[in-house]
């Protein structure tokens, strides 16, 4: 078998997601014998991303790069028609993405004109066309086959397959790069058009990656108090994270909601301040390593799956964490 | 203008699922069925838009079993004018659908079509992207806002995506998913409810649309997840401390 990654990249790098799409190919029984990663865009920064890919990873054994305005933005219309193009091309038996925003959008559309069923948010694979994803917002596994002829096409959960801390540097190992020839590619020019991203820029890791989460609900009952949050997640060097009713309430954007509908996260620590624990939150977050909760309410459901639980006052208990805990390293 | 709206029957959002023991899937029987809320979302929105003068029409489609017709039920209750049932029994997979709607768009001619993001049963967010991949049209997925202009024949939508909000704009005809944020969606009032009983919903099977309902997918099994391990409850913000510490070394 081979594969095609479809990859992001962001400021001439290969994004954490992708990356982790790539590991996605490591578990695929005879299919990571020849990779292939898929670049689009224009300018410097994608050709300094396939200089990236092309070492980044021991698995890849191409980079394919497709160079066009066209692709400045991430828009659905000509990706799709992109990754149809490049698999009629290539032959592929695999396709993957990660599940990102860009996958979840992109993904399923290439799998329609290519008639063929995507298999999402995938978590797990059992073998070369098996693959187990969550349903009912994690409350159920379900393992599923894929018995098509054409190729299988993936997203993959980027927290179920950790792309490696450090990147491979052994410069005997480059894939060679090629430009994809874009001279048929015949995209409907102008049925969409991307018009801006506003993002909230801070310092904090970011929420997807982070090593320790903090995260706080409705309890903390407005933007002022959930400052509280951002501070203790200052002290842990912690990415910060909210259930979707403080979202809701207008307490912090939408970006960092964790959730079934949110970020899905998988943190070493995951400490939860007034979270009542929805079954739709503790699907973004059940797989962390270790939770803790700290709820007034002791029947609050987020206490059934935290392995520390405090129940007490979080205008207590954050200001007395925030004195005595060491400062990070 | 009109407006095609997809809804989609699923086991409650407050029902806490059980997974049969023999692994075929999860107990549907007896339990509560609502319409999917991202489903609620876009009809509301389709409504919505209808209310401000820049639509005429808002036709609710569904597809399965019998049933659905009772989901199509609560959708006219809301709002929509008419609706469309397509009989399916046996598992519609997202591929599917995609291939019914664009026959039901083919003959309805909407200029927009509306669905909730993904369904709260199989999670797949799959449906939207792959009609509108089928039909050629421009898609707006996971939107927190839609501004039509009626005049121009363009819709604007802010989309929710993993690091903030990207606004698209789209030609219509255009396809568009809703994410939670998009709207809150109405109540049907008693009054609605029996109006909706008497407005027309059409059927049609996948035959007669000539649609061909094949898989290339297929159930292996399904399962509960892994429980976490019971935790324990602590007295104190020093002891929490030091078990982060010395027992499970995260900080």
């Amino acid at each position: 078998g081979s594969t095609l990654v479809v990859a992001e990249h962001d400021g001439g790098a290969i994004r954490a997601p992708s990356l982790s799409a790539l590991t996605a190919t490591t578990c695929l029984p005879d299919s990571g014998s020849s990779v292939s990663l898929l670049l689009a865009g224009s300018g410097p920064s994608l050709h300094q991303a396939a200089s990236h890919a092309a070492s980044c990873h021991p698995s890849i054994s191409q980079v394919l790069v497709a160079d066009s305005d066209t692709f400045k933005s991430p828009l659905a219309e000509p990706w799709a028609k992109l990754v149809h193009m490049v698999q009629q091309r290539g032959g592929y038996s695999h396709i993957i993405a990660a599940s990102s925003s860009f996958g979840k959008n992109v993904m399923p559309r290439a799998a329609a004109l290519l008639d063929v069923s995507p298999v999402t948010d995938v978590t797990g694979i059992s073998d070369s066309h098996t693959f187990v994803r969550p349903i009912y917002a994690g409350n159920a596994l379900c393992t599923v086959r894929y018995t098509g002829a054409g190729p299988c096409i993936l997203t993959i959960r980027a927290t179920s397959f950790p792309a490696p801390q450090k990147s491979v540097d052994s410069k005997s190992n480059e894939a060679s790069i090629s430009q994809v020839d874009l001279s048929t590619f015949d995209e409907d020019l102008g049925k969409s058009r991307y018009i801006s991203q506003t993002t909230q820029e801070d310092e904090r890791p970011d929420l997807g990656n982070a090593r320790i989460v903090v995260s706080g609900g409705r309890a903390l009952k407005n933007a002022e108090n959930f400052k509280l949050i951002e501070n203790l997640a200052e002290k842990l060097g912690a990415a910060v994270g909210a259930t979707r009713a403080a979202v809701d309430a207008g307490f912090v954007p939408n970006e960092l909601q964790v959730g079934q509908t949110g970020k899905i996260v998988a943190p070493e620590l995951y400490m939860a301040f007034g979270v009542s624990g929805a079954i739709q939150h503790i699907a973004g977050m059940r797989d962390s390593k270790v939770i803790v909760a700290v709820n007034n309410d002791a029947d609050a459901p987020i206490f059934q799956v935290a392995d520390y639980g405090l129940v007490g006052d979080l205008f207590e208990v954050i200001p007395e964490l925030l004195e005595k805990l060491p400062e990070k390293k | 203008m009109k407006i095609m709206v997809a809804i989609k029957r699923v086991v409650d959002y407050a029902v806490k699922i059980r997974v049969k023991p023999d692994k075929t899937g999860v107990v549907t029987q007896n339990v509560k069925m609502s319409m999917n809320p991202f489903c609620e979302i876009a009809l509301e929105e389709a409504l919505r838009i209808r209310e401000s003068g820049l639509a005429s029409e808002v036709v609710a489609v569904s597809m399965g079993p019998a049933q659905s017709v009772d989901t199509l039920r609560t959708g006219l209750a809301m709002g929509a004018d008419r609706g469309i049932h397509v009989e399916a029994n046996g598992s519609l997979y997202p591929l599917s659908v995609a291939k019914i709607l664009k026959k039901l768009v083919e003959i309805e001619k909407p200029g927009l079509l509306i669905l909730g993001k993904q369904a709260i049963d199989d999670d797949c967010n799959q449906t939207g992207q792959m009609t509108a991949g089928l039909l050629n049209w421009p898609q707006g997925t996971f939107a927190s806002k839609v501004v039509l202009d009626k005049e121009k024949q363009v819709v604007t939508v802010d989309r929710e995506v993993d690091d903030g909000i990207e606004t698209v704009s789209l030609n219509l005809p255009a396809v568009i998913t809703t994410d939670l944020r998009l709207n809150q969606p109405r109540y049907a009032t008693l009054p609605n409810i029996m109006k909706a009983k008497s407005k027309p919903i059409k059927k049609y099977t996948p035959e007669e649309l000539n649609v061909e309902i094949k898989s290339d997918l297929e159930i292996v099994q399904v399962t509960e997840p892994p429980k976490r391990k019971a935790g324990v409850v602590l007295s104190s913000v020093d002891e929490l401390i030091d078990k982060l510490k010395h027992e499970a070394r995260v900080i």
